[in-house]
């Protein structure tokens, strides 16, 4: 799956996207938010507070039980601070 | 009812007479038009306040529809107009317009303010502001919360 980064999260990462195979038991946002944290040091400081991040699937916001199952595309990114 | 709706994102800006002007020809039932723009501000602060908007471009515009639906639904509205900017902005420069024209000023005043408070705190953008100690993102506001979170019918 592809997956996005914005605004800080894409800065302390390093890169704006990125192409990864989760291993199975990773099933909701969640679990991939702690398996991302596991994936280095520029990970574990973008996640850190993971409450904070929030995510879209397919372009939509999900919370971060749900499930991603079936999703092309997973979005990480701090609150929205436009208008 | 369709009613035209008009969702932009640009580097440009705007003009909001033209734009006020494109949403309500050829009508004669729009008694109120209210438009709210959001104007980049210099708070005194640091030396430079310009802003730097990132955005999601896949995402900003179909989160942005559906806060039209939804205002549509909640409102008898005669047309909706969103523009928001990306891209580097000096401090005196438009930032975001939303216009909703109605039969009736209060739906009008409404829409516009619902539209507001949801792009503030839904849509996928993200405001990089530069200061002379160096440029740090803008942290989410909790008032802005608050404001989207009263429109949530309980």
């Amino acid at each position: 799956m592809k997956i996005k980064y914005f605004a800080w999260v894409r800065e302390r990462i390093g890169k704006p996207e990125e192409t990864i195979q989760p291993p199975a038991d990773v099933r909701t946002v969640e679990d991939l938010i702690g398996w991302l944290a596991r994936q280095g040091e520029t990970y574990a400081y973008a996640f850190e507070k993971p409450k904070v991040i929030r995510a879209a699937i397919d372009h939509a916001h999900v919370k971060q039980d749900a499930a991603i199952a079936g999703a092309r595309e997973i979005a990480f990114f701090p609150p929205m601070t436009g208008g | 009812m369709t009613i035209p709706v008009t969702i932009r994102i640009q580097q440009d800006d705007f003009d909001i007479a033209r734009e006020i002007a494109a949403l309500t020809k050829g009508s004669t039932d729009i008694g109120a038009v209210v438009s709210f723009s959001g104007i980049c501000r210099d708070d005194g602060r640091d030396a430079s306040s310009a802003l730097t908007l990132e955005h999601y471009p896949e995402m900003a515009e179909a989160e942005i529809a559906r806060h039209t639906e939804e205002a549509k639904s909640r409102w008898p509205l005669n047309g909706i107009t969103v523009i928001h900017r990306v891209g580097r902005l000096a401090p005196g420069e438009n930032i975001v317009l939303v216009l909703t024209a109605s039969q009736h000023r209060q739906a009008a005043f409404e829409a516009a303010e619902f539209l507001m408070d949801y792009l503030k705190t839904c849509a996928p953008f993200w405001k990089r502001e530069e200061g002379r100690s160096g440029a740090s993102w803008v942290e989410a506001s909790e008032h802005d919360d608050a404001a989207a979170a009263r429109w949530t019918k309980s």
